[in-house]
Formats: C-alpha cells, sequence, structure tokens
C-alpha cells in the first residue's frame, strides 16, 4: 500500500492504526449504548474477565495463539499483494489433515506423533491454499474469488466426510474418534506443574510457544531473507520483480502455500491441544478475524502478535460479558472485529488524513 | 419421474432462485460500475433482519420490504463511502461488512426480542401472501428486475455511462460526468435489490428473521455473476441452474443414479463453487470482469 501522504514511521506504523482502533471501540461503544447497556461496565466486566483472574488470562492466551497464525496468515499473502481470504478454509483441511495422521498413526510415541500431526496441518492447509495460489498465477483467476469458493468447498468437504467417512459408526455426533492420548499438545497448566508451578486449568496449550516461534520465523522470513524479499518486491511491484529476475508466478504460489501451512495452525491449537478430535466448525470464523488481526497490525508480527492480544481478551471478556450482562451477546466482538476492520483497513486513508492535517498545524505553529 | 415432481421441482427451484437473483443483479450493477461487492451477503442478512423487524412493528409486509430497503441501501452506502469517496480497498470494506451483518442482527435482534436473535413469527398481512401461481409479489418484482437492468444498461444512456464508469473512468470523466455520482447510484441500486433479497428471505419465504439465514447465498449469487459473465439475463439462467441444483439436492438425497451410484447432498451443494472456480481458471470459457472493477478513481492520475 503506497503512502500518499509523508509521515514520520512511527506515526503511520503505530499512531495511525492506533486511532483508528480507538475510533473502532467508540462506535462499538456507540452499539452498547443504542441497545440500552452501560458500555463502562461492559468494559469493566470484559477486562475482569480476561485479564482479572488467572483461568481467564489463560483463556485469552488461547485465543490469541488461534488469532496469530490466521494473523501470519493473512500477512504473509498480503506481503505478496495477495488477498487470502480462505483461511478458514485452509485451517478446516489442516484440521481434516490432522485426523487423517493422528488416527492413522496410533502406534507411534508422542515424540513423533506431535510432530507429524503439525506437519499435516501445514501440508493440508498449504495444498488448500496452493490451488487458488497457483491458479492466480498461471490461469488469472482473482484470488478473492477463489478463496471464498474454496472456504464453501471445504465446509462442504467436512461435512461429508465427518457425516459420512470418518464418523464412529455407533457414534450420532458428526465427529471423528478421539486422538490417541500420546498426541495431546500439553496444557500449560500441566507443562508448569511439572516444573512446580501452579497455574489455574485452562484451554492454554503449548502451541502458543509454537505460534510465538512462527512469529519470529515469519519476522525472519520476511524483512530478513531473500525470499521474503522477493514476496514483498512482487506485493508492492510485479513489474519491477520481473525486471529484477523475480518470477512472480512462483512468489504468489509460495506466498499462499506459507499462508496456507500458517492458517493450519489454527487446527493445531484447536484440535491438538483442546478439542482432541476433529470435529464441525472449528473454525468459528476466526478466518476472518485474522483479517482484522492483519490489518490492525500492519502485517508485522510484532502487530500481529499484539492485536491477537487484543482480540483475544475481546473473545474471552466476551464470553465472561454475555454472562454478566446477557443483552451483550458474544457476537459484540464480530462486531467490533468488523468496525476494526472497515476502519483500520477500507478507511485508513480517512485516518491518515486525520494524522497527517495534525502533524502539519503542529509544524505550522512552530514555524 | 412424473410431470408432477418435475412441476415441484421447477417451483421451489424457483423459490431458491430469487433470492439469489437479486443479490447477483445487485452484484452486477455494482460491479458493472467498477465497485467489487463481496458485501452482497451482508446487506442481505441486514435487510432480511430489518424487513422482518419493520413487518413486526408495522403489521405490514410492505412496510417491512421498504425498511429491509432503506437498512440495506444504508450499509450499502458505508461501502460505497469506503470505496468511492475514501478510495478505500473494496474487499476490505466488503468483508468488514459482511462481519458487521452478522453481528449487528445478531446483537440488536437478541436485545429487542430477546429470542436468540430471532424476530418475533410474522402472520397475515406480516407476509407477503401469494398474488399469481402460489408465488408473492416479490418474485415478480425481483424477475421483472432482470429485462429492467439488461434494458437500462444496455439500452440507455445512463446504463451507457455506468458500464463505462467501470471499464475507463477516466474516459468518462474526461467527457464531464461525474464518476462519484455513477459509481453511488450504481451502490445504491445495488442496496435496493439486495434489500428485495433479503426482504425475500425473511417477509416472503419464512416468516420472520432466524440469525445468520442468508447461510452464504451471498456468495453463491457472486458465483452466479461471474457464471453469468456480468450480464442481465445469463444471471438469470446461472441462478436458475444454482436454484435447480438446490431443489434437486433434495429430492435426489438417498437415490442412485445408475452408473454412478449414491449421489451425496453434498456434491451437489459443492457445484456452483466448484463450477465457478473451473470457470474462473479458464478451463472452459472465460470470465473477464469489467475493466476498473476494484480500482479506486484517482482523477488526477
Amino acid at each position: 500500500m503506497s503512502a500518499p501522504l509523508d509521515l514520520p514511521k512511527w506515526a503511520d506504523t503505530v499512531l495511525v492504526p492506533a486511532i483508528s482502533v480507538v475510533a473502532a471501540f467508540l462506535v462499538a461503544g456507540l452499539v452498547v449504548l443504542a441497545i440500552g447497556e452501560n458500555p463502562l461496565t461492559a468494559t469493566r466486566y470484559l477486562l475482569q474477565g480476561s485479564l482479572g483472574t488467572g483461568e481467564g488470562l489463560g483463556f485469552t492466551l488461547f485465543y490469541m495463539t488461534d488469532f496469530i497464525f490466521v494473523g501470519l496468515a493473512v500477512a504473509v499473502a498480503y506481503h505478496a499483494g495477495l488477498f487470502n481470504i480462505g483461511g478458514e478454509g485452509q485451517a478446516t483441511l489442516a484440521g481434516l489433515g490432522i485426523a487423517l495422521v493422528l488416527n492413522n498413526l496410533t502406534f507411534l510415541p508422542g515424540f513423533l506423533l506431535i510432530p507429524l500431526g503439525i506437519l499435516g496441518a501445514a501440508a493440508f492447509g498449504a495444498a488448500w491454499a496452493a490451488v487458488p495460489g497457483y491458479l492466480q498465477a498461471k490461469r488469472g483467476s482473482h484470488i478473492v474469488i477463489t478463496t471464498i469458493m474454496f472456504n464453501w468447498l471445504a465446509s462442504v468437504l467436512i461435512v461429508y466426510l465427518l457425516v459420512n467417512v470418518l464418523r464412529e459408526p455407533q457414534s450420532m455426533n458428526p465427529e471423528t474418534r478421539a486422538f490417541p492420548d500420546q498426541s495431546h499438545i500439553p496444557f500449560m497448566h500441566d507443562v508448569l506443574a511439572a516444573f512446580g508451578v501452579e497455574i489455574p486449568a485452562s484451554q492454554l496449550n503449548l502451541t502458543l510457544v509454537l505460534a510465538l516461534a512462527a512469529s519470529y520465523f515469519v519476522w525472519l522470513l520476511i524483512y530478513r531473507s531473500r525470499l521474503g524479499y522477493a514476496i514483498r518486491v512482487v506485493g508492492s511491484n510485479p513489474t519491477a520483480a520481473v525486471y529484477a529476475g523475480i518470477s512472480p508466478a512462483r512468489i504468489i504460489v509460495i506466498a499462499m502455500v506459507l499462508s496456507g501451512a500458517l492458517a493450519g495452525g489454527l487446527a493445531v491449537n484447536e484440535l491438538m491441544g483442546y478439542q482432541h478430535r476433529l470435529l464441525l466448525e472449528f473454525t468459528s470464523g476466526y478466518g476472518f478475524v485474522g483479517i482484522a488481526v492483519a490489518l490492525m497490525g500492519r502485517a508485522h508480527p510484532v502487530g500481529i502478535i499484539l492485536a491477537s492480544l487484543l482480540f483475544g481478551i475481546l473473545y474471552q471478556g466476551g464470553a465472561e460479558l454475555a454472562f454478566e450482562q446477557p443483552a451483550i451477546t458474544r457476537d459484540m466482538v464480530v462486531v467490533i472485529g468488523g468496525i476494526i476492520i472497515l476502519f483500520a483497513g477500507a478507511l485508513d486513508g480517512l485516518f491518515r488524513r486525520f494524522v497527517a492535517h495534525l502533524f502539519t498545524r503542529q509544524k505550522l505553529a512552530r514555524a | 419421474m412424473d410431470l408432477g415432481i418435475l412441476v415441484t421441482i421447477f417451483d421451489s427451484a424457483l423459490r431458491l432462485s430469487i433470492p439469489l437473483l437479486a443479490a447477483c443483479l445487485a452484484g452486477l450493477w455494482s460491479e458493472r460500475s467498477g465497485v467489487v461487492d463481496i458485501g452482497l451477503e451482508g446487506k442481505m442478512l441486514v435487510a432480511a433482519f430489518a424487513g422482518a423487524a419493520g413487518a413486526y412493528a408495522f403489521g405490514s409486509a410492505w412496510a417491512g420490504l421498504l425498511v429491509g430497503i432503506v437498512a440495506s441501501v444504508a450499509i450499502g452506502l458505508v461501502h460505497g463511502f469506503a470505496s468511492i469517496s475514501q478510495r478505500g480497498n473494496q474487499i476490505v470494506s466488503g468483508v468488514a461488512i459482511n462481519m458487521l451483518a452478522a453481528g449487528l442482527t445478531a446483537i440488536v435482534g437478541n436485545a429487542w426480542y430477546g429470542q436468540g436473535g430471532r424476530t418475533p413469527p410474522l402472520e397475515g398481512d406480516q407476509r407477503f401472501g401469494s398474488v399469481l401461481f402460489g408465488h408473492s409479489a416479490l418474485v415478480y418484482m425481483v424477475l421483472l428486475a432482470v429485462p429492467v437492468t439488461w434494458f437500462v444498461l444496455g439500452r440507455t444512456r445512463f446504463g451507457l455511462r455506468l458500464r463505462a464508469v467501470g471499464e475507463n473512468p477516466a474516459a468518462v470523466d474526461t467527457a464531464g460526468i461525474s464518476v462519484t455520482g455513477l459509481r453511488y447510484t450504481a451502490v445504491i441500486i445495488a442496496g435496493v435489490l439486495c434489500g428485495l433479497a433479503g426482504a425475500y428471505l425473511s417477509i416472503g419465504q419464512a416468516a420472520g428473521f432466524l440469525p445468520n439465514m442468508t447461510a452464504g447465498r451471498g456468495f453463491i449469487a457472486l458465483a452466479a455473476l461471474i457464471f453469468a459473465k456480468w450480464r442481465a439475463w445469463p444471471a438469470l439462467g446461472a441462478c436458475f441452474l444454482f436454484g435447480l441444483l438446490d431443489a434437486s439436492a433434495n429430492q435426489l438425497q438417498g437415490l442412485s443414479l445408475p452408473g454412478i451410484g449414491e449421489v451425496p447432498v453434498q456434491a451437489i451443494q459443492a457445484l456452483p463453487y466448484l463450477m465457478t472456480v473451473i470457470l474462473l481458471a479458464g478451463v472452459i470459457g472465460k470470465a473477464i470482469p469489467p475493466r476498473a472493477a476494484g480500482l479506486p478513481y484517482v482523477k488526477e492520475r
């Protein structure tokens, strides 16, 4: 995205997104007011429920893990100039990969099975993203439309497989049998208890460490590697990339493969870390939250981690809030996500101009 | 299969294709003017909710339709403001609108009626009754929109200008015609059509609003739009085809076809998406969008 206005770098990367997020929360506050509730009380419940207790914090970090993966997935594609809105479908297929690996290799010990499960997730997510990537690169099919279609194809496919093929014969629920015990990614409270540290039990598991490692890896890749440079060149100017000897088609496919593999992390956290079986709709729309996270975090891993923490707070706090104030259901979080995407993404220019206006006034005042 | 079943299938195919058709024509207007609209789903959902709420409040289906259209146009104008005036990313804005619609309808519905996001059931005059062959007035309004769209876009000065704005806005601007004005007009027309689509769902077909009742129809409409290559009559064909697939999926359930065996319902459900991907890949024919679709217009460029 080209910056038409001259702003200091810190203003562009920190101030503009921060202002748009604050504006988003103000609008969300108006929605809360409109349905006759007090936004300040709501905010207090939200923060108390997500950060106020050890258990709440654990759940917040669990959701944060989900959002880091989908946020990174959107960001990597974004750097290549691609808009991958297929995170939902890619994570769904990754879940299928996990189930196939874990339930067919039950004889393996955990230290082999867990990495293989994660690889299965990455491979299936990558494959589901590679097809739209290939079609964009070689046939010019618009990636947005194909990834939308692939989301729906994935949801239809997973229903078919869970109802007709993978379901246990005696079970009524469309879900696979439980994954073998040794394939469960350990819960954080169990891991820390082994070191004598007691924390309250929650869904938080070691996948968080994997998410942070993936963030570091993406930072290295995008900003410190030859491939990342090629990705950014293709994203900002495909014509220049051709003159520099970079093949945009190849880079597009690679970026989508990486993006799909990262989206697979959502399935690792949800299924290997918590549910321990493959079930319908475990992605819960988080693939779309990834878009908000990536836009808010300016497609930079540090920004994505911070944005993921914010959305983790919203999701966990939102659940507690819905419990305390039933009028404010968890759909409020979806509303906030939508407003953030609108403000930080589509109306970015508006906030940028606003900040630029402040800066010029300041300069004039000094002169 | 006897004639009775065929008539039943045709009838339910028509019913199922109407919301697709209205949303598809909405997308057609918007994209022909150069504004990509993946927020069809969201606008439909908002219209379905506002339509049902309006019909319940005023006790009249027509009042409900009006409220639904106003709500849909309002959301459309948010998209228009972001993509036309602010020259923002149209895809991002569409995604935002879909999320906003899903969240807002659920939360407002829950706050107003306390029934888990549903509106109270509509009855009598609060719904559209059948006027001809067992179909409501909405069905005929949407069907009429096809020739109107074809005529206005293809045979009038306004339509020519609107299409030109989607292909080469600079040329239109040079001729002294407002690019912004034309695009806003298209976005408003799209809002009206999405309003029809949403109102049809909640006060025509069903008797009230259910959370997320559009269930992806906005995206099937998008697929149909690509299938129809952004033209009105083919849009009717594509939407009817997708409606027919949907209707026959219900009929074919558990039925065994000779040589193929039992066809899973999901295979039929997947067909619209699959066919769109194949079409976009250029394997059968080629779908070329309006040249300036998705690009904000910058005057001095």
